[in-house]
Formats: C-alpha cells, structure tokens, sequence
C-alpha cells in the first residue's frame, strides 16, 4: 500500500492477519501480530467483503444495497474504517 | 466471578540461546535441557489453550529455534487455529527452516535485534558475527513470504540509533516494528546500572519515534514499549495478573507473567501436572492478584484500578521488597521518589552476560 485509499484500491489482509470466528467468545475477530481485534457489526460487514478481489467501489455498492443506504452515506464510513484499520496494520491494498 | 479466558500464551520452549543479551528478562537460575517438557507435553498444552480460548501463541525462549521439534510443535498449533508466532534471534533461521516453518502454518515472525550498528549488536548479544545471521533470517522470512517484525532493544548504549533502527528495519521489508526499552526482570535487573538510559537519551528514542511513525503511517506499524522507570503511571503489567496471558516455562511451570518466578512464597502450577483450564480458573497463583481484591491504598480506591491493575507485582517486589504495594511507577505511590533516585544513579559499564550457569 503506498497509496491512498478510492474506490478502485483493492483491499485485503496482509500476510499475518486473519479473520475468524472465535467459538469460545462467539465472535469474529481479527488476528494480527500482537494484536485482536474486534469489529462492530458495521465493521464485520465490511470485512466480511474483503477477498483481495473486490474493490472499495463494489464493497460499498453491496453494503449499500444490503442495508437499503444510498452509497453517498456507506462510502465515507467505508473509507474511514478501512483507512484505520489500515494505521493499525490490520488492511492493506 | 466468571474469569475470561486468556488471549495469549507465551511458550519459553527453551532457556537455550546462543546469544548472551545482558538484558534478558529470563530468570538468573535457566533450566538445561533435561528439564525441558518434551513433544508430547507441549501438543497436549497447546490444544488445551486452544479448548480454553488462546488466541495467539508465541513460541519464545531462550531461542525458540534450538527446540529440534519447533516445526512439529507450529504445526500442531496451526492445525488448533491457534496464531502461530516466532520470537527469535535469528540464528539458525536460514532458508531452508524458514520455508519448512511457513509451510507448517507459522504466522509470523518477530526478529530482535540488539543495534542498527552491526559491532554495537554483536558487543550486546555477546555473539560476534550475530548481525549478519540476523539479516540473513530477515532475508530468508521475506522469500517465505512470512510476515516480519522487527524488534530493537533499546539501552543507554543505543538511544542515539533509533532512527537507524526503523531505517534498517523498513529496508529489511518488516510490516512491524518494535522498539522496546528494556523491561528490568531478570538478567536485566542486575545490570540495570549499565542498561538505563538517562533522560535526555530516553526523550531522543521517543522523539525519533514520534517523527517516524508520521513517516511511515500506513505503511509500518510502530510499537513503541517505554521503560517504567521513565512513567508516571504503572502499565497494566501483562494486561492485569491473571487477565489475559499464561507465560509456561521451559520446565513447565504456569506463570501470569515471565518474571513472576522472582516473587517469594509463591507456589507456580506445572503444566505436568495440571490442566491449562484449571491453573487459569483455581490455581492460587493466579487469583493472588487478580481483579482488585488484594489491593491496599491508595490502589483500592483509585478511579484507574482496573485500567492500571496496580502495576507490576514483580516490580513493586524488585524495587520495595513488598509484592502487594502499589508500583512504585505510580505517581501516587508513596515510594514513587526511588523511581527519580533509580534514574539519577551513575552509569557503569559492566556487563554481565547471560549464561547458563547463572553467576550466583
């Protein structure tokens, strides 16, 4: 990732972060180094898109159709999530 | 009380090393190799964690890689799930085992260093000809497409070279560094006159610290541990005793932290003996000092109690001989002024050097 987040990067774990479920705590959990993560519901609907296939656009127009939103309102949220996790290591693209 | 699970364990596989790092943090008395558990103990220990909710497990030591079933026991784990991560010097991590290791499910890599400077780091680790290992072990985790942090002990000796460090440590393609002030248990303690920074080399490290990781934001993740002896606050020490972590020794001893050995009339559960679920849940060492029931003033009453936990329980005994105070790091500490006398002691420059046969 050397450059800023559009809505044509393609975003996905980098080598050493996973998602999975947790069944002890019942809950899906980023695992990074030295790190956990936990996301939000809004957060795991996003990262529940990212397959180091879609890009940022295609991400926000499925979660805005799933949650009937205009994507103007999901893709600033999208962006500022995706953009934090990445300061953490947790995304890159 | 319903106690969660822990997140983490740290696996000291071995006090092994061929490194001699003044600072280690493991005990002054190490356990040779016949008093290590064996294969069979480790794989049961681990899917116990795994049953209990662990999260992350950190292979460490001594020096993980001189365990000849380090690839059987991350495997094991990976197969549990379990985030598999190597805490090494990089001696012994050439291509070959780096590529048998990812292949067996290893996560990641954390790689310590001793200096940017290669003469400084092989004066630390007591290992001439160290650094170029060490680069080596980088370059060989990068082509096993491993994921790599990269680790800096900070001491007096190399407050100056911080931002050589990051240089180095982004020039060797880590995703991670660590530039970690040295914690003082264990070896470190008793050479903590020649390790300390004063201030001004301390405020040097973080500044450097500061402006790089406004460089790089991102781009490399920057984990920045402060020596206590410079705060004003106490560090939940292992995130609370008995909250988060479960350090097992190479002999098998469970431990809430790795330095909680040097705490007198303490009784530590084996994992020979006990299950992982039951030393976490009843065993008396770790509900000694867990949640808030064992505080006194001023912790007892403090707003920051279950941020802080109290501190460190192996430093509240270190520097006041007492395993119940509050940490002395604590500005609200009655004994807080020792911490200012620690910082103003004069420097020296003997080491001494980690060794098997511990030297009292």
């Amino acid at each position: 990732m050397t450059t800023a987040l559009t809505d044509t990067s393609v975003p996905r774990f980098p080598r050493g972060v996973r998602l999975r479920l947790d069944d002890i705590r019942e809950a899906w959990i980023v695992l990074a180094p030295e790190r956990v993560f936990v996301p939000d519901e809004h957060a795991l609907a996003v990262l529940n898109l990212v397959d180091g296939a879609r890009d940022v656009g295609a991400i926000i127009a499925t979660l805005a159709e799933t949650f009937a939103t205009p994507a103007a309102i999901v893709g600033p949220d999208v962006h500022d999530m995706l953009a934090g996790l990445a300061n953490r290591g947790a995304i890159t693209w | 009380m319903v106690i969660a699970p822990p997140m983490a364990i740290v696996a000291e596989l071995t006090h092994r090393c061929p490194l001699q790092c003044p600072y280690c943090a493991n005990p002054l008395t190490l356990t040779r190799a016949a008093g290590e558990l064996d294969t069979e103990t480790w794989c049961a220990v681990l899917a116990q964690a795994a049953a209990l909710g662990v999260l992350h497990i950190h292979f460490s030591g001594g020096e993980p890689l001189a365990r000849r079933d380090i690839t059987t026991l991350v495997a094991h784990a990976a197969a549990l799930e379990l985030y598999t991560n190597l805490i090494t010097s990089g001696i012994g991590l050439d291509e070959a085992r780096a590529a048998e290791l990812a292949a067996a499910g290893l996560d990641h890599v954390q790689l310590s260093f001793q200096d940017s400077d290669p003469a400084e780091n092989d004066r630390m680790a007591g290992y001439p000809g160290s650094f170029a290992k060490k680069l080596t072990a980088a370059a060989a985790t990068l082509r096993a497409n491993l994921p790599l942090t990269a680790n800096f002990v900070v001491t007096r000796a190399n407050t100056s070279r911080v931002a050589d460090m990051i240089a180095l440590g982004v020039s060797l393609g880590a995703t991670r560094i660590e530039i970690a002030h040295v914690q003082y248990h264990g070896w470190a303690l008793e050479n903590r006159a020649s390790l300390l920074p004063d201030q001004a080399g301390f405020d040097a490290a973080t500044a450097a610290v500061t402006t790089a990781r406004e460089t790089l934001s991102g781009r490399v993740v920057i984990d920045y541990v402060v020596p206590d002896y410079f705060a004003s606050q106490p560090k939940a020490c292992m995130g609370g005793w008995g909250r988060r972590l479960i350090t097992i020794t190479p002999a098998g001893l469970a431990l809430p932290c790795h330095a909680a050995e040097s705490l007198p009339g303490m009784v530590f559960p084996s994992v020979r003996e006990t299950t992982l679920a039951d030393i976490w849940t009843a065993s008396p060492a770790f509900n000694r000092f867990r949640g808030t029931g064992w505080m006194a003033a001023p912790c007892r009453t403090c707003p920051e109690r279950e941020t802080d936990w109290g501190g460190c329980r192996c430093q509240a005994m270190a520097l006041l001989g007492d395993a119940t105070a509050t940490d002395p790091v604590c500005a609200l500490s009655p004994h807080h002024a020792i911490m200012a006398q620690l910082r103003e002691t004069p420097a020296t420059d003997a080491l001494h050097y980690r060794r098997m046969t511990a030297k009292k």
